[in-house]
């Protein structure tokens, strides 16, 4: 079986791209309800911008690719979600040890803490973090369980699809939605929409790896 | 709508390019989308920073130059400036004494600004310290919200602590006033329309004719309630009240003022509210010491207003006094 190596992390990030472009109407329209309706634009843009930098500037190693990443995501996507999903990349690239599913697991969690930090939230609060906590929980409980990283991931995307939708009836507590209150209620968090995409971006382009 | 724009996209760009030609004394870094007074860095000074989305002029741009700030990010149209961009300004108004970075209590801008100030802290030993805006008291501040949003106290902040470094005071001394700034000072608004973002080209909300929001946000964010439009001696009450009863001001306090217009009300009716919003004061025992009325932190086309009051001291007083050389604001120099 292949390594989760550089090529690996940057088909996960094409595959994040390629979705967010796909569901980038559908992403604004979810902010629209609840936020200031420009999520999928800004990440469409942000992710756009990592793939050209990936292909400028080709890393031959894992931690590398994911820093670029983060990076650009930074420079080019504003607001919230720049910082946060940059965090993410961020920590990730910073905990990355080895190219095994335990060492994916690792690196997604240590990301997942990272937006935690940087956001000052917590799950239930109807952000990014009620989709990749619980895709967290399920890929550290599958590879301790010593299933393969694709069916770990497979679960991961799962549980974030689960956790993504579960957030509707949410009232939320962070971001530009909470000035809404109660009237948040009834919403899927757009932000929570993006992360599902993203793992389930590296259960299809990480399968057969690790 | 109709908009005075060559190609939405560029609004951003092409209003810092007139900017620049007219005010000459200002330096404009179009790469990175920041305007820095003229002799920035100025050594042994804290340099003070501040910026956010574009749209809310001439709040930050308009506030670059002596007595106020030393340089102002300004990011896509109500959109948070990126990271980079602080940097860049972080770095061109270090004069030695360290960078006060002044943030309105939005989730982007807060984590933009600390994502910057980690930055320069990997890379230099510029000491950065933050503080950050959050007066509006229609949102409830709580653990149930992202806080308190940041507005016209802004201004005032950016003054006051803008007059503070220019006495050539250390950092942590400019960030205190700051701070004591901040916390003495809330603000209510409210809109009689929306507001059109360029690029979006429609309104951001829908207010029919006949209401009003109370307690909008400058963005077009919700406010507390939606009513029935009402004469501008209630709508000082409905503004003052809720102000007042945050401050828990008691007879005898001084305040410095701000009606604000959000950019598409004329002065005249903003002339008219402060006289309202006086005679609401007067009728609580507050006297006001200072006031600005004016547009001076706007929602693009929102017409509307807000009151901010600041509870002043006599160094408040002082500060605000001092002199300020700015497009915007220029008093005494």
């Amino acid at each position: 079986m292949s390594a989760v190596d550089a090529a690996a992390v940057a088909a996960w990030v094409r595959e994040f791209t390629r979705l967010v472009h796909e569901q980038r109407d559908e992403l604004t329209r979810l902010d629209a309800a609840i936020g200031d309706a420009d999520h999928g634009t800004n990440l469409d843009r942000g992710t756009a911008a990592a793939v050209a930098a990936l292909g400028a500037r080709p890393a031959d190693d894992a931690a590398a690719v994911l820093t670029t990443v983060a990076m650009t995501l930074i420079k080019t996507v504003g607001g919230a979600s720049g910082p946060l999903y940059g965090t993410f990349f961020l920590r990730a690239a910073g905990a990355l040890d080895g190219d095994d599913g335990r060492a994916v697991a690792a690196a997604v969690r240590a990301g997942y803490d990272g937006v935690v930090a940087r956001g000052r939230a917590e799950r239930g609060d109807k952000t990014m973090l009620d989709a990749l906590g619980p895709a967290c929980d399920a890929l550290d409980g599958a590879v301790a369980a010593g299933r393969s990283l694709e069916e770990a991931l497979g679960a991961a995307a799962e549980a974030a699809a689960a956790g993504r939708d579960a957030t509707a009836p949410l009232v939320a507590r962070k971001g530009r939605a909470s000035y809404l209150g109660e009237r948040s209620a009834g919403h899927v968090d757009p932000g929570a929409a993006s992360a599902a995409l993203l793992v389930q971006a590296a259960a299809t382009a990480l399968a057969g790896r690790g | 709508m109709q908009k005075l724009v060559n190609d939405p996209a560029d609004v951003v760009a092409e209003a810092l390019r007139g900017l620049a030609a007219a005010h000459p004394d200002l330096r404009v870094d179009h790469g990175e989308r920041v305007v820095f007074r003229g002799d920035a860095p100025v050594r042994g000074k804290v340099g003070l920073v501040s910026g956010g989305g574009s749209g809310h002029e001439p709040m930050h741009a308009g506030f670059v130059g002596a007595g106020m700030l030393d340089a102002a990010c300004a990011g896509e149209v109500f959109t948070s400036p990126v990271p980079d961009q602080v940097v860049a300004a972080t770095r061109g108004v270090d004069g030695g004494a360290g960078v006060l970075h002044i943030v309105k209590n939005y989730t982007g801008d807060v984590m933009n600004f600390e994502m910057a100030a980690e930055l320069v802290a990997a890379g230099s030993d510029t000491e950065v310290v933050a503080v950050v805006t959050d007066d509006d008291v229609a949102v409830q501040d709580s653990l149930y919200t992202a806080g308190r949003r940041g507005v016209g106290v802004t201004v005032l902040v950016e003054k006051l602590a803008g007059a503070a470094a220019e006495e050539g005071r250390p950092l942590a001394e400019v960030a205190d006033v700051a701070r004591r700034a901040a916390a003495s000072g809330r603000s209510m608004g409210m809109a009689l329309t929306s507001c059109t973002v360029p690029a979006a080209g429609r309104p951001t909300f829908d207010l029919p004719e006949g209401e009003m929001e109370i307690g909008i946000g400058i963005h077009g964010e919700p406010g507390r309630r939606r009513v029935p439009l009402a004469p501008a001696r209630e709508v000082a009450e409905m503004l003052v009240e809720p102000v007042l009863g945050d401050l828990d001001m008691t007879g005898g306090d001084e305040v410095i003022a701000l009606v604000n217009g959000m950019g598409g009300t004329p002065l005249i009716e903003l002339y008219l509210m402060y006289a309202e919003v006086v005679a609401v004061l007067e009728r609580a025992g507050v006297r006001v010491a200072r006031n600005l009325v004016g547009s001076y932190m706007t929602s693009l086309d929102m017409a509307g207003c807000s009151v901010t009051l600041l509870e002043a001291d006599d160094e408040l007083l002082r500060l605000w006094d001092a002199p300020v050389r700015t497009p915007s604001l220029r008093w005494g120099a």
